[in-house]
């Protein structure tokens, strides 16, 4: 194609896209968009299957059935979660084996967050009340990204997602109704999720390379800081209802811009761990790692019988 | 790394008798067998269907949307197609 | 307790339904695949919740105010009444599979003759649970097909998690005093009626999934009179971890 007419194509491509048209896989696209929701969409399903493993630590130990359950539903939704969005990534022409690879290699990156231990129960609590309520503001949006299958998948997700909020939330709550032993572990827990949950909304805007182009293609309305202020404004009241207090020294109520200030975020340390020097990087790629090449027998085994057993059909048809 | 892939299919449920099938979405299974139990316990979990059609994704022919051009347009005149083309004096009230 | 066989009986149900789903448990998100990683975990989230079920009807035998939460983990290892097989660790995909399907077949022939129990409680659960564990034994029977008949390493694999597992599966027919008390009173099941019947489904799935069918000869008994084998303990110290380390607390 020549270089003018992949421009014009290009202009058609944009205009679409400010219409609020939707971008199906088959329609053109220019590669960029292709590479930025390739890049875009498996980072966020390689966060749901490593999300998985920090909370699935605590499915053998939860403290009551009722707890037991929701935590493995909850777990298990992550799973579905990540299905669905590899689906949607490969209908971009890339495999889901491919994008296996490209986690288990390093390559791909996935939500910093998962990185760091879960080490009491109150982190099941913790886990689901600030950090999926920091994704579910990160996801809201995107149920009307301009890529369908995206867009698809995440009605999908966020319809499921919640009761992910709740079920944390309730965690919370009835530590802090508990025992003294219980609220601090829930204070203790408050005060180890706390920054990295607001640095799971993304490095500032100053820093944050893909935004520009990421709103124009409709993967992102908000900005990373004012998703971030969002997060804090909605969350310290709920703080205020279940009696914890906000590790942050400088949080403080603006009459004035109607938001909370807040201290500084350390983000020396964010970039650490984005860079696989956090507390579990390399735990949680093991477990992947493991995971996947465990199976191989299993998912081989599985194509030799369904490839034995069509043979035997088409015999038994002649 | 495997030497063979699980294919991928697509799963189409129906919510209620009463309704049609419905895309629901895909996934990975060996066998035909293998990928209705998977679409069973991935995409009907809450309670969302009552029949389940799963086809390998590779069976699906899907029309060209560079072709869209050729093949929705010339539909888009035929007027005559639809109720509102034929004026209906007020008094025939319901046809 | 007035109704000690009763409690007893629904015990011995229940704790083979709690620790296989435990077991289930441990997997989520170590699967061979995300669409078996959330396959099992249904199943064990149709365990857990027939679980609670079996909990809350013995709890109120109990009375005193007793939970479901105080049966499931406040009791010692030799007062679990689950049988040897559903303990049994998640060596690889194939064992799991294995354990699952030797359970399963057992399990749904259980509760098929249980919902005529003329305990109604025992008998509503029992129907409800058998639809799950219908459900159960076909995606355990299907996998041990693929893996018996898939390549040599998986047939090799999994004839090895048979011949393992074999010898815990008489012991699902044995009875217990409070089995055959109740069966007596026909509110629960004669599980020895069905053992040839179970023998012959086991064995006939086998052969077409192209393994062999070990013989009949050495067995092990011990977790329905509450002695278990040495992985027992591990599991319970995670299963009861926060009861025993939190006591008399709301979660």
């Amino acid at each position: 194609m020549k270089e003018k007419e992949v421009k014009n194509l290009e202009e058609i491509f944009e205009a679409r896209i400010a219409r609020d048209e939707k971008i199906e896989p088959k329609d053109w696209m220019p590669e960029k968009y292709r590479q930025t929701h390739i890049r875009q969409i498996s980072q966020h399903a390689h966060s749901e299957i490593v999300g998985m493993l920090p909370e699935g630590n605590w499915i053998t130990r939860a403290p009551s059935l009722r707890r037991k359950a929701a935590l493995l539903a909850k777990v298990q939704d992550e799973a579905g979660h990540g299905l669905y969005l590899y689906s949607a990534c490969e209908t971009l022409g890339i495999s889901r084996d491919e994008l296996y690879e490209q986690l288990h290699s390093g390559k791909a990156k996935y939500s910093s967050i998962f990185n760091y231990p879960t080490v009491t129960w109150a982190d099941m609590g913790a886990i689901g009340w600030l950090v999926d309520g920091a994704a579910i503001i990160n996801q809201v949006p995107l149920c009307n990204t301009s890529f369908g299958p995206y867009a698809r998948a995440m009605v999908r997700v966020c319809k499921e997602e919640s009761f992910h909020q709740r079920q944390g939330y309730e965690i919370m709550l009835t530590l802090c109704n508990g025992t003294e032993e219980q609220k601090e572990m829930a204070q203790d827990a408050l005060n180890r999720w706390w920054w990295p949950s607001l640095m799971m909304l993304g490095p500032t805007d100053a820093e944050s390379v893909h935004t520009e182009q990421s709103m124009k293609w409709k993967l992102k309305r908000k900005t990373n800081d004012e998703l971030r202020q969002q997060f804090i404004d909605q969350t310290v009241p709920q703080a205020d209802i279940l009696g914890l207090s906000i590790p942050d020294p400088d949080l403080k109520w603006n009459e004035e811009t109607g938001h909370y200030d807040f201290g500084e975020i350390d983000w020396d340390e964010f970039w650490q761990v984005v860079k696989g020097h956090g507390p579990c990087n390399k735990e949680r790629l093991q477990a992947r790692v493991d995971a996947w090449e465990n199976g191989e027998w299993v998912r081989d085994a599985a194509v030799a019988y369904a490839e034995k057993q069509e043979k035997k059909t088409i015999k038994e048809a002649v | 790394m495997s030497k063979k892939n699980w294919p991928l299919w697509e799963v189409f449920v129906r919510s209620k008798n009463g309704l049609e099938h419905r895309h629901f979405g895909s996934l990975h299974a060996a066998d035909a067998e293998m990928a209705l139990e998977n679409a069973r316990d991935v995409y009907t979990r809450r309670n969302e269907g009552v029949s389940i059609w799963v086809v390998e994704s590779k069976h699906i022919t899907a029309s060209n949307p560079s072709d869209n051009g050729e093949l929705f347009e010339p539909a888009q005149d035929k007027v005559y197609r639809h109720p509102t083309f034929y004026e209906l004096p007020n008094e025939v009230k319901h046809m | 307790m007035k109704n000690e066989n009763l409690y007893r009986y629904i015990l011995g149900i229940a704790d083979s339904s709690l620790i296989l789903g435990q077991r289930l448990g441990e997997l989520c998100g170590h699967g061979p695949s995300l669409e078996t990683d959330i396959a099992l975990t249904n199943i064990s989230l149709d365990l857990i919740g027939q679980t609670r079920s079996y909990y809350q009807y013995a709890a109120k035998l109990i009375g005193d105010g007793k939970s479901e939460d105080d049966i499931a983990f406040l009791r010692i290892e030799r007062e679990y009444l689950n049988v040897l097989l559903v303990e049994q660790p998640n060596t690889h995909f194939g064992y799991v599979m294995a354990r699952q399907f030797l359970f399963d077949v057992y399990h749904l022939m259980l509760l098929s003759e249980l919902k005529n129990s003329s305990d109604e409680t025992l008998a509503a659960i029992a129907a409800k649970g058998i639809k799950e564990v219908s459900y159960h034994k076909r995606f355990s029977g299907d996998w041990i097909k693929r893996l018996g008949d898939g390549t040599q390493e998986s047939h090799d694999k999994m004839q090895d998690a048979i011949n393992d597992l074999w010898r815990y599966t008489d012991e699902l027919f044995t009875m217990t005093e409070a089995d055959a008390e109740m069966s007596r009173n026909n509110s629960g099941v004669d599980v020895t009626r069905f053992k040839e019947a179970y023998y012959e489904e086991v064995s006939r799935l086998l052969r077409e999934a192209t393994l062999e069918v070990p013989e009949r000869k050495y067995f092990q008994y011990g977790g329905k009179k509450g002695v278990h084998t040495e992985h027992m303990g591990y599991l319970l110290a995670d299963l009861q971890y926060m009861q025993r380390a939190y006591p008399n607390m709301k979660w």
